[in-house]
């Protein structure tokens, strides 16, 4: 990570932690104490939906089963985050004692890390580490001489985007084939193997690692009202100092583009290739659920940049990975970047763009998972903020008809 | 629950259907609903696409179907629940809460408009030029909602190779709209798992193990996955072309046989409601088209219950009293030839269970080309049959090597219901509107017993009549009332049933040879199973091979297609559990109404033991000409 900047706003993620505190603090309070601090910090899902964790696990506990199951999303797979890959190899003890603190809540005796095949260098060293973990009884049977019982297996996932959604992750992690499942119901009652289960994201668990030993409250100091609690952002693009800043929600796309050195800027992309990108006109927005929602992913342009070549990028990207069971997703992302390799060649009518539009918008209601559902974002925001550069680069729309 | 009830499918896939939870028995079990303004009640847990059915609000579908397990991926389903960001697919939601459903919002209508459009730009092929045109739902959903132009433009080249390497079922994945619900009947609903879809995105594609030919896997040839294809990207391999011919060739003698299914369902292809016969219409057509000769299946259906019948005592007394333990019981039945390739494949080491008799289909095909050649005159080369079947898998059994015992191939060719209905069209004839008429001889009659042959547990109820009478000598009219077996009737997935013989009769003269006396039968308890569809074959052979009750059983009827083969893979499109109910009731009506309902009073049948097959049932010429063997197949592909 030398190549990396990490910027320590006010150290919450990374403020001081000693391993295995959670876990200890966990065992001692009951499980009702820990979903009271989690509700009390009021933190969402780090991943980039923004599910209310605490609701979350209050749902799988609640749940009538045999067995449960934790699950860490370590597939980052969204173009422009590194976060989790930073959590993982710097603060693994973070996001583990988040895990056997969910384990513990939920009443889950298992967990599994889905990691992203791309970080299958790191899996020795994680492995290691949860050897450790079960040689301190900080993991395996009866925890701290507690009553609880957790272990955790890293599986690795096979390269796939939309693995990244919960539930083709399960689909995966049970051998199936990555596609996402019909919701309702959700995993929190039929997940893995059809038992509760609750998947988070690898900043959550690292974020609940704190919230346990600090509080709530203490939590809730940061961010805004909608949003709470400080964020990892991933930065990356045209600037100075690309890497993982520690930032409280709210803050806005300008002041993260000072704190990067970005000049020139022309536009920023937040929340990866299924984020929205914003024109310099729109910099004061503040990066928060209620307003530039991110997983934090920040992708940085300046003006030497296309953005219809940013746009066929993503668009490619998105016709990649769709995994192709849903009819808009599967058609329609091959549909927009039709589109867009028409306006690179001029051979377009205006009418027929607005139709790629229209369908974007149709994908993102129609489509069963939020990758369809996502991916239209970028071109819409591109094509609607950028128009007068996209329109003036083509050759003026002429009507092939 | 005699047997446990898990399916293969994902656990994404399976039904939606939620179980009421304890703590809502409080609340009631019914949900009240808005479904466009208005309210309604409907169970915990329907989906909202039954709600509207219910409710007379039309839905359009497309991947869902009546027999499968849900998918929610065409998203054409798609409605506006109150409260949610995104659109809902109706099909999948299960209704929990009092939730506000709009069907028909602006955002809805564009969306599955869209959602058509955009099938329609990578649907290869022209309508006219296809077997589903007039029948297909995606071209039904464009009328539908009026596309006049393709929005995002039409796929101009093939893309992919039409697999024609099945004798029964072929594939142009150019007309593929991804639905799965091929890839749902082969794994959920018949448990046999050929197809799956492979790649990713636009380049997604439903394909085989190793994308091998159909013909090179373990495929049964059912062609459930026909029946449940929206489009034409699943269909039949048709002869019709190659029937035409030989009619046509005046030095050719075209024979037809009608199996008692598609006579059942025939109808459906002309415009009428499933449940009625058109038998002897059917003839009529038959002639005008210009079959030389029409025979009726359920006779050799009924020469198939005396060969397999005796085959069972047979098997019995050398198991049970003689002790041979080379003798396989339970005997497994083996005219549904799709049960017969999926036995060979999955479960090869039971071959030596499958009777030896053949189907009734091949039966007369041998007959035909042997004993009806020589009482006609006719050189068998001369003579061409055709089987009019309610079965795709029929028309890979007509091509086996071991059926041309005949010293020619027994039947030429094997039509389903389908085809058949589209030559009839194609010679400007409207079926219902035919007068009626008789089959011809030397088989003219054939008994309410073969008749029943078309639904599940017919093989067994026809099988029981005569065993029951020819063993005990009651009449079967005194063991059961009006002659209907009930217990081995009816869609239950497997039926077992015992019938305890108290008191034996003499063996009748026709047996005679065979077995000295029915002593050994008195006071035992005759156990018997019916399956219907391979997934609950699967659980017998599991139950079987466990040493479980099944077991224990002597005779088992097993069908390759749900419903037995009035569900047939060659049967009219659509299907499901309504429509093959009103087959089997229009089957078992037109067999209550015959006077002849029994294999073994069958004087045509009782002709042929008397002047061809001298030595009787499963006598030698029985064996070379009505007997065949079966192939150890396994499920290892090369």
């Amino acid at each position: 990570m030398e190549d990396l900047e990490t910027v320590k706003f006010q150290p919450v993620i990374f403020a001081d932690y000693s391993p295995g505190e959670a876990i200890r603090k966990a065992v001692g309070i009951s499980r009702q104490d820990v979903l009271f601090e989690l509700k009390e910090s009021k933190i969402k899902g780090r991943g980039g939906a923004g599910f209310p964790t605490a609701t979350k696990w209050m749902l799988t506990a609640a749940a009538k089963a045999d067995k449960k199951y934790v699950v860490c999303n370590a597939d980052e797979g969204e173009p422009g985050t590194f976060k989790d890959r930073f959590l993982l190899l710097e603060h693994p003890e973070l996001v583990f004692d988040g895990m056997v603190v969910g384990g513990i809540t939920v009443g889950a005796q298992k967990g599994f890390v889905y990691l992203r095949a791309e970080y299958e260098y790191m899996l020795k060293s994680l492995e290691d580490y949860l050897q450790q973990m079960k040689k301190d009884n900080l993991l395996g049977e009866n925890i701290l001489q507690s009553k609880y019982n957790f272990d955790i297996e890293i599986r690795l996932g096979s390269g796939a985007y939309v693995c990244g959604e919960e539930t083709a992750l399960i689909e995966s992690l049970e051998g199936h084939r990555g596609e996402a499942r019909n919701r309702p119901p959700y995993p929190v009652n039929t997940g893995f193997m059809g038992f509760p289960t609750t998947v988070n994201n690898v900043e959550t668990f690292a974020a609940v690692s704190h919230i346990i030993t600090k509080g709530g409250e203490w939590f809730r100091n940061y961010g805004t009202d909608k949003s709470t609690g400080i964020k990892l952002f991933s930065v990356s693009g045209d600037c100075e100092k690309p890497g993982v800043y520690e930032l409280p929600w709210g803050t806005t796309i300008s002041e993260i583009l000072d704190l990067a050195g970005a000049s020139n800027t022309k536009a920023v992309q937040v929340g990866g290739a299924s984020g929205y990108c914003y024109p310099k006109t729109q910099f004061d927005r503040k990066l928060a659920y209620e307003d530039a929602g991110t997983g934090g992913s920040i992708m940085i342009f300046n003006e030497s940049r296309s953005m219809l070549k940013i746009l066929k990028n993503f668009m490619e990207f998105f016709v990649e990975e769709s995994c192709g069971q849903c009819t808009p997703c599967r058609i329609g992302n091959a549909k927009l970047l039709d589109g867009i390799e028409k306006l690179e060649k001029g051979e377009y009518t205006f009418k027929y763009i607005n139709q790629l539009i229209d369908l974007g918008r149709s994908m993102q209601v129609a489509s069963k998972c939020g990758l369809g559902q996502t991916s239209p974002n970028s071109f819409i925001s591109i094509l609607e903020n950028f128009r007068e550069e996209i329109f003036a680069k083509s050759s003026g729309g002429r009507n092939v008809n | 629950m005699l047997i446990n009830d898990e399916s293969r499918a994902p656990v994404s896939q399976k039904p939606n259907k939620l179980e009421l939870p304890a703590e809502k028995e409080g609340i009631g079990s019914n949900v009240t609903i808005e479904i466009n303004g208005e309210k309604v009640t409907v169970p915990f847990g329907t989906t909202i696409l039954e709600a509207c059915k219910n409710n007379n609000i039309h839905i359009p579908t497309l991947c869902h179907h009546d027999d499968l397990c849900i998918a929610g991926v065409c998203r054409i389903c798609v409605v506006d629940v109150e409260g949610m960001k995104t659109l809902q697919s109706s099909c999948t939601f299960p209704i929990t809460a009092p939730i506000k459903i709009k069907t028909t919002t602006p955002m809805v209508r564009k969306a599955r408009r869209h959602i058509i459009d955009l099938m329609l730009s990578e649907h290869f092929g022209e309508c006219y030029s296809c077997v589903r045109n007039n029948n297909c739902e995606l071209q039904k959903l464009a009328k539908e909602y009026g596309v006049d132009r393709y929005n995002f433009g039409h796929i101009q080249k093939s893309k992919y190779d039409v697999d024609k390497s099945s004798f029964s079922v072929i594939r142009d994945m150019d007309k593929c709209i991804l639905c799965k619900r091929c890839v749902r009947t082969c794994i959920d609903l018949q448990e046999v798992g050929v197809l799956e879809a492979v790649n990713r995105g636009i380049d997604t594609t439903i394909s085989t193990f190793l994308d091998k030919p159909l013909a090179d896997v373990v495929c049964i040839n059912c062609g459930q996955c026909i029946n449940r294809c929206p489009t034409g990207a699943l269909h039949a391999n048709d002869p019709s072309d190659k029937i035409w011919e030989a009619i046509d060739n005046p030095t050719k003698h075209v024979i037809i046989q009608t199996a008692p299914s598609p006579r059942a369902a025939i109808c459906e292809e002309f415009g009428m409601e499933p449940g009625t016969s058109l038998t002897r219409e059917l003839n009529t057509a038959l002639r005008r088209i210009g079959f030389d000769k029409i025979f009726d299946t359920n006779f050799t259906a009924d020469l198939t219950i005396m060969e397999e019948g005796t085959e069972l005592i047979l098997r019995l007394y050398n198991a049970l009293v003689e002790g041979n333990a080379e003798v396989k019981v339970p005997q497994f039945t083996s005219c549904s030839p799709g049960w017969v390739k999926y036995l060979e494949h999955f479960y090869p080491e039971f071959i030596d269970n499958l009777s030896s008799a053949k189907s009734p289909q091949q039966m007369f095909g041998a007959l035909i080309k042997t004993y009806y050649a020589k009482l006609q005159g006719i050189d068998p080369a001369d003579i061409v049959t055709v089987a009019v079947m309610p079965c795709s898998a029929k028309k890979f059994e007509c091509e086996r090597p071991e059926m041309r015992d005949s010293g020619f191939k027994d039947v030429d060719y094997g039509l389903t219901t389908r085809e058949l209905a589209q030559m009839i069209r194609e010679a400007g004839i409207h079926l219902p509107e035919m007068p009626k008429s008789d089959f011809d001889d030397p088989f003219g009659e054939a008994s309410g017993a073969g008749l029943i042959f078309g639904a599940t547990g017919g093989v067994m109820e026809a099988a029981l009549r005569s065993i029951i009478e020819l063993v005990t000598g009651n009449k079967v009219e005194n063991v059961f009332q009006n002659a209907k077996i009930i217990p081995v009737r009816g869609f239950e997935g497997i039926k077992y049933v015992e019938f305890p013989i108290e008191g034996v009769a003499e063996v009748p003269a026709i047996l005679k040879p065979l077995i000295p006396d029915w002593k050994w039968l008195e006071g035992v308890t005759l156990k018997v199973a019916v399956a219907h569809g391979t997934a609950n074959a699967k659980k017998v052979m599991e139950n079987i091979k466990s040493g479980g009750k099944l077991s224990e059983c002597h005779f088992i009827e097993f069908m390759g297609c749900p419903g037995g083969c009035l569900g047939g893979g060659g049967q009219p499109i659509p299907t499901n559990a309504k429509i093959r109910e009103k087959r089997a009731e229009a089957i078992y009506a037109e067999e209550e109404g015959l006077t002849l309902r029994k294999s073994h009073e069958n004087p045509y049948v009782n002709h042929i033991y008397a002047n061809f097959l001298l030595d009787g049932p499963c006598g030698e010429l029985s064996h070379k000409l009505l007997h065949t063997h079966y192939t150890k197949r396994g499920k290892f592909i090369d």
